[in-house]
């Protein structure tokens, strides 16, 4: 016999969503949500109707005709007759470039100002500060403008290279120009070359794949590979026997000799700019707009990473470093062996926000002139055919694809930097 | 919640929206002023003085607009918009007309949704090159950098220029006139192109005009003319025939200095059609009698307006050529008002 009978069992009415705070807070979001979806609703079908009374429908047709206009900055072929859609790629090719080599130069420039501003030294730590504050505080906006004003009221126009009295000569041996339009530098050819791989044959997004850049990157990693074998090699003999052989010139040889030999192979050579008519000709040009760009994002968000790593490394606390000096390693192996992996962690995170800022304000690009993707698709693509949404959805779609990858790519990393705990 | 009566509701909120958008007459009287588009500055079409008052060519549309629907010719709110922000501006609203040296052609009017109103210029593009760079024609100028607006037409027509004969160039894309000036008096680009009135308009601004020449070479036709949204066709009206009053003015001799004395009725019917003193042209319109008086004795005719900002007299130096009255062997040719 049982004393204590099971508890009445509630019976489920309607005003229990509202008056039972077990379902309260459920039946609130559910009702947010909705009201939520509604509103979603019924700003796109207003738009929708927006667009056809307007007799704009949304129509993705454009891309296939010929865009018309041309991209100075290409890093595939393309010229005014092909397609929207491969302005677009140009554009967005335009926009990884600067962005790419925006997050390096800003990573190796804040680490670099982030350590120095905690040096003992009081001038290199206030000159970093000073450095600090003064990008960012200004809007990258107006350093971009900046310093393609500089570049162009500055540097000597390449008419000023021609002639006997030229009142500007290159650098370096005549391989190098800079001139208000950018800078000439010598470019990589291959007299020997074995030619380009031809993909997606002759549609929008067809590229050439070159044959030489496949071979060197495939001898380089090769070497890579077999130097660390090398390395591991030692490690093993160091941990059995106390002695780690000598075996920097080897795997410094396996690296170099067979890129050498490759390169040879091919006829590499460094094919120089020259002033020919109007402009240079022959080497890389990389425009004032791109440099403007790479330089005002990278030094202003290097900024930014500068006070990352340096709250990175403070928040390691000093008896760390007290107890490496006192095991006797050198300052810099301190830094690199015990402080660095450790304030990674507290550094990573807060890096992917500025690698994703350094992206999305590469959009300002247009400001410069530079044609990126915000230039080409969310520009004159937009202009020339008067679809707005369209195009801006499109644009915020491939916005978003870019930094979630980033973010991705960043996660993994961030994994692999993480405390393992046992 | 009973599901029919919200969604009628919101059925209702957004025809009322629909509705609303299309009377932009009713919307420009209601906010007692007029949007204007212009350019971001180009001296003698449209640019702030001093004093921050804008004038120029183009303003003069949208002054004598503001006229005829307002009665207060400085009753604009003018809009600065670049090559590329113009047509979005329009397209959305944030302005009624667009007076911006825009290039009538078909995929603006058919494709962009936009209704030309008529041509206040007939111009064509041009090219411009410090004189000290010894180029004589347009074909010369394989391997050079060109200066180029982004949005304009003139950038497609570069496009096919180079392409068809077969010469190579460098595009720098600019976004405003003020940059293009800055590149090209620095030497960032070798020839600033765009249409022929602009590169005179750019040059008179010069502290050397004379270093520069215009190379001879026109490539185009540019029918430069005001705008407005397509679908309202009430406000395309005025916009059309006030713009044609101004051009019917001057092949009349209807004058700022004469209107008063004309206006009081003369023996010439169509002059007294167009000032209101006979017929009912601007009770048609959804105006009064007396809308074209006072678009015209705004900044006066036609010519007035034109000798005034970028005539022979004016720093622009432009000669009337293509835009005289077609009783002087040019383009201009107001239907008739009847
Ligand atoms: N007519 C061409 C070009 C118009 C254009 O951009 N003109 C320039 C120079 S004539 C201009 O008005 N610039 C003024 C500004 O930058 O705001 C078009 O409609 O696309």
């Amino acid at each position: 016999m049982t004393l204590l009978t099971d508890p009445p069992k509630e019976q489920f009415r309607l005003s229990m969503l509202l008056y039972d705070t077990r379902y309260r807070s459920a039946t609130f979001q559910v009702i947010a949500l909705l009201c939520f979806m509604l509103l979603a609703a019924w700003l796109i079908s207003n738009t929708a109707q927006n667009l056809a009374e307007l007799g704009k429908p949304i129509d993705f047709g454009f891309f296939g005709e010929s865009a018309g206009y041309d991209i100075n900055q290409r890093l595939l072929d393309y010229d005014s007759q092909d397609t929207h859609l491969r302005a677009a790629l140009i554009g967005l090719l335009n926009t990884l470039v600067v962005a790419a080599l925006g997050c390096a130069t800003a990573t190796v420039l804040g680490v670099t100002v982030g350590v120095l501003r905690l040096s003992n030294n009081w001038l290199i730590s206030r000159l970093m500060t000073v450095y600090v504050e003064m990008f960012r505080n200004v809007p990258v906006l107006l350093w971009i403008v900046f310093i393609m004003a500089v570049m162009i009221e500055t540097l000597p126009a390449p008419r000023a290279f021609r002639g006997d009295n030229a009142t500007a000569s290159m650098l370096l041996g005549d391989s190098v120009a800079l001139t208000n339009r950018g800078v000439y530098i010598p470019e990589p050819l291959f007299s020997r070359s074995l030619g380009d791989i031809h993909l997606l044959g002759e549609s929008s997004l067809r590229f050439n794949v070159s044959l030489d850049l496949i071979v060197v990157l495939a001898v380089l990693i090769g070497g890579v590979w077999v130097s660390q074998f090398i390395k591991r090699r030692a490690d093993r003999i160091q941990e059995s026997t106390g002695d780690r052989p000598t075996t920097w010139y080897l795997r410094l040889g396996v690296i170099v000799v067979p890129l050498v030999i490759v390169l040879a192979a091919l006829g590499f050579y460094l094919g120089h700019p020259e002033l020919k008519g109007f402009n240079f000709k022959g080497g890389t040009h990389m425009r004032n707009s791109l440099i403007a760009l790479w330089l005002a994002l990278s030094l202003y968000t290097a900024a930014f990473v500068a006070e990352i790593v340096r709250s990175g490394i403070m928040a390691i606390s000093s008896g760390q470093t007290e107890a490496a000096s006192a095991l006797g390693l050198r300052s810099n192996r301190i830094m690199s062996l015990v402080i660095l992996p450790q304030a990674l962690r507290v550094i990573v995170p807060p890096l992917i926000s500025q690698y994703l800022n350094l992206t999305k304000n590469s959009s300002l690009a247009i400001a410069v002139g530079y044609m990126d993707i915000t230039g080409t698709l969310g520009g004159i693509t937009m202009n020339q055919t008067g679809r707005e949404l369209e195009c801006v959805l499109l644009l915020m779609l491939i916005y978003l694809i870019i930094s979630l990858s980033i973010s991705t790519v960043m996660n993994w990393y961030n994994e692999s930097v993480k405390l393992e705990e046992r | 919640m009973n599901k029919s009566v919200f969604l009628g509701a919101l059925t209702v909120a957004g025809l009322m929206a629909g509705v609303a958008a299309a009377g932009t007459m009713d919307d420009v009287k209601a906010r007692g002023k007029l949007n204007c588009g212009v350019t971001t500055g180009l001296v003698g079409f449209a640019a702030p003085d001093a004093n921050g008052v804008w004038n120029g060519f183009d303003v003069s549309v949208c002054r004598a607009v503001a006229a005829a629907v307002l009665g207060d010719q400085n009753a604009v709110e003018f809009v600065p918009t670049t090559g590329k922000t113009r047509f979005t501006a329009l397209a959305s609203g944030e302005i009624d007309l667009l007076a911006r040296n825009t290039t009538w052609t078909f995929s603006r009017d058919v494709d962009l949704k936009f209704e030309f109103i008529g041509v206040n210029y007939y111009d064509g593009q041009g090219f411009m090159v410090p004189k000290s760079l010894g180029v004589s024609s347009a074909k010369e100028l394989d391997g050079a950098t060109v200066c180029i607006q982004t949005g304009t037409t003139t950038e497609l027509n570069l496009a096919d220029f180079f392409r068809s004969n077969n010469i190579s160039y460098e595009p720098v894309p600019i976004e405003t006139n003020a940059e293009a000036q800055q590149q090209y008096l620095a030497g960032a680009c070798d020839v600033y192109t765009t249409d022929a009135s602009g590169l005179a308009a750019t040059r008179a601004t010069f502290e050397a005009p004379g270093d520069h020449v215009i190379l001879p070479e026109i490539i185009s036709k540019e029918p430069l003319g005001p705008l407005v949204r397509h679908g309202d066709s009430e406000w395309g009206d005025i916009a059309r025939w006030t713009l044609n009053a101004l051009i019917a003015a001057e092949e009349y001799g209807v004058t700022s200095a004469n209107i008063e004395e004309l206006a009081k009725g003369t023996n010439n019917p169509e002059i007294n059609r167009l000032l209101g003193t006979e017929g009912t042209l601007g009770e048609m319109l959804g105006l009064d009698k007396e809308w074209a008086k006072r678009a015209i004795a705004a900044n006066g005719n036609y010519g007035e307006i034109f000798a005034k900002n970028i005539g022979e007299n004016s720093p622009v130096g432009l000669g009337r050529g293509l835009n005289a009255q077609w009783t002087n062997g040019g383009l201009l040719y107001a239907p008739p008002f009847r």
